[in-house]
């Protein structure tokens, strides 16, 4: 190697070093909060690395059968949001490919462009006059409002990437539209599915704008059931960072996992939710 | 002719889309024209939600905040991020793993991260005193005082959303041809040159995608500021989103609420056109001079 290489070589990694560092840093952070008393949490100079790990924060936040209501409650939300979703979308995308029909698109654009609060307002008094408020049923309908365009601008982009060769064979077979559909495209665009799959699952699970104002007591989902423990009176540092790096854990595994379909997804859509 | 019988494929999501999304639209802008309180008689009257709103001086004061917030939480992550796909194009050990974790802040869960920030933004037993004590800069106040409180909130919001601007850059980096950089490697240029001259040009419709996104997530941005400061102290980091909250679910006037959020969209709207007018200008400024 030359000496010009070794130098740029340090530069890389200390570029990376650089780059990195922030997140690293924060989420190790994160942990260490979680993981101590509170005398070590309200230590100045802070401490890194505590002598007694307590657990308990762990413990004590997984013991409330509080959490395990919320727990229950985000998992029915973004589970039904992002199935609802894929059930409606996914066909859809296919429709939209296959008729080339690009103007409607313009509909996901103004979804993607509008501040979730407000569709918040109109909906909050339609849920309000059904009398659905205090179940899980608005929240389970308004992330849809999250779901439904990430599953259909992803769909739509895939389908339009996978060959008419194949349907128009099976339609020369004697395929109805709707079997060519259910045996020769939806196999093929299960990687696309896949990353639709993650993404909604994602942006609904991290939504916090619908909860505060339609989750009651008993509905709330995790994000908002996180953000109602602060109290900083009470200073109680360690059970809140376990709370929140509970509930955000599944999202940082599944991003560590999912990858390569997270990137595929963001990059292609560069869809958000809310 | 396009056949007509894709359209059953279309129409649940038709009906879902008229219901949580246009049904939406048509009935805030129907609310925005009458005086619409919770508990109380609607009326109609007409456009005086919106003349209210040009003598609202908090609403004025927020789209100042929103705008700031906006322009720093554009540019900062648009210089970072591309700092950022410029490395992460090289090749090293670790590369996959490492953009892995590159991308966490963005796709954990907003609130949580804002209640870790605000632990390491306070002033007596946070982190990031101490990390300034270490290099002998004074403590600050971070979100807790109001001159600092946007450029606070703009810290997150770029830990969090560099990485967006660095994948879409990234995208645009595998595009570009090697040629050009042979060929500048011949000539002699140095690292910058090569980014100025033949990098720079070739990402930049990239950017400016990057940039609009980032644009209309950021105006919007709403999680991060109600979870650590709800708009505090006093009114310092009050956005035009963080407003309409207030308006319409802590004073339930829906009526009003509801001509904020159309004019909130029309100014996203706007802002998403002269970004695109600016860059319309830039290619024909950059054709006409022969770049």
């Amino acid at each position: 190697m030359t000496p010009r290489q070794i130098i740029g070589k340090i530069g890389l990694w200390l570029s990376v070093f650089v780059i990195v560092s922030p997140a690293i840093l924060f989420f190790l952070w994160m942990l260490s909060l979680s993981l101590k008393f509170e005398i070590d949490n309200a230590a100045y100079p802070p401490v890194f690395f505590p002598e007694r790990i307590a657990w308990k924060n762990y413990a004590d936040v997984l013991a409330s059968n509080r959490f395990l209501t919320y727990f229950v409650n985000s998992l029915v939300v973004t589970g039904s949001a992002t199935a609802l979703a894929l059930i409606v979308g996914v066909p859809a995308g296919y429709g939209i490919a296959r008729m080339a029909a690009h103007k409607s698109a313009i509909v996901i654009l103004i979804a993607r462009i509008t501040p979730g609060l407000s569709y918040l307002i109109p909906l909050f008094l339609l849920f309000q006059w059904l009398g659905l408020l205090g179940t899980l049923v608005p929240q389970i309908i308004i992330h849809l409002v999250v779901t439904v365009p990430i599953v259909i601008w992803i769909m739509i982009g895939y389908f339009e990437t996978t060959p008419l060769e194949l349907e128009e064979a099976a339609r020369i077979d004697g395929a109805t539209r709707w079997q060519v559909f259910r045996h020769v495209a939806l196999p093929i665009a299960k990687p696309g599915i896949a990353v639709a799959f993650i993404l909604a699952i994602i942006f609904s699970w991290n939504n916090f704008v619908f909860g505060i104002v339609l989750a009651g007591r008993e509905t709330r989902t995790l994000p908002v059931a996180v953000y109602n423990m602060i109290s900083f009176d009470q200073l109680s540092w360690g059970p809140l960072a376990a709370a929140a790096l509970i509930v955000t854990l599944p999202v940082l595994l599944l991003t560590v996992f999912a990858q390569r379909q997270i990137v595929a997804g963001l990059t292609a859509g560069a869809v958000k939710g809310g | 002719m396009r056949p007509p019988s894709y359209w059953p494929f279309v129409v649940p999501a038709l009906v879902v889309v008229l219901a949580i999304i246009i049904f939406p639209w048509v009935f805030t802008i129907w609310m925005s024209l009458n005086e619409w309180k919770v508990g109380s008689p609607t009326t109609f009257v007409g456009i005086s939600n919106y003349l209210r709103l040009t003598s609202d001086p908090r609403f004025i004061e927020a789209v100042g905040h929103t705008m700031v917030y906006t322009a720093l939480s554009v540019l900062l992550p648009l210089v970072l991020g591309t700092f950022a796909a410029v490395v992460f194009h090289q090749k090293f050990a670790g590369r996959g793993f490492l953009r892995g974790v590159f991308i966490m802040p963005m796709m954990a869960t907003p609130v949580a991260i804002a209640l870790v920030w605000t632990m390491m933004f306070h002033p007596q037993l946070g982190v990031l005193n101490y990390l300034l004590s270490l290099v002998g800069i004074p403590a600050q106040l971070w979100v807790f005082h109001p001159a600092t409180v946007i450029p606070s909130l703009v810290l997150v919001e770029t830990w969090q959303w560099t990485p967006l601007v660095m994948l879409i850059v990234l995208g645009g980096l595998a595009a570009i041809p090697t040629e050009p950089y042979e060929s500048a490697q011949i000539d002699g240029a140095n690292l910058w040159q090569v980014f100025r001259f033949i990098t720079l040009p070739l990402i930049m419709p990239f950017l400016f995608i990057a940039g609009m996104i980032r644009m209309i997530d950021a105006v919007k941005s709403f999680d991060i500021i109600f979870a650590i400061t709800q708009g505090g102290p006093g009114s310092a980091s009050e956005t035009i989103n963080i407003y309409l909250y207030s308006v319409a679910f802590t004073y339930y006037d829906l009526g009003y609420g509801s001509a904020i959020a159309v004019v909130f969209f029309l100014l996203i709207i706007l802002l998403a056109a002269v970004m695109l007018y600016a860059r319309q200008r830039m290619v024909w400024t950059e054709i006409a001079s022969g770049a």
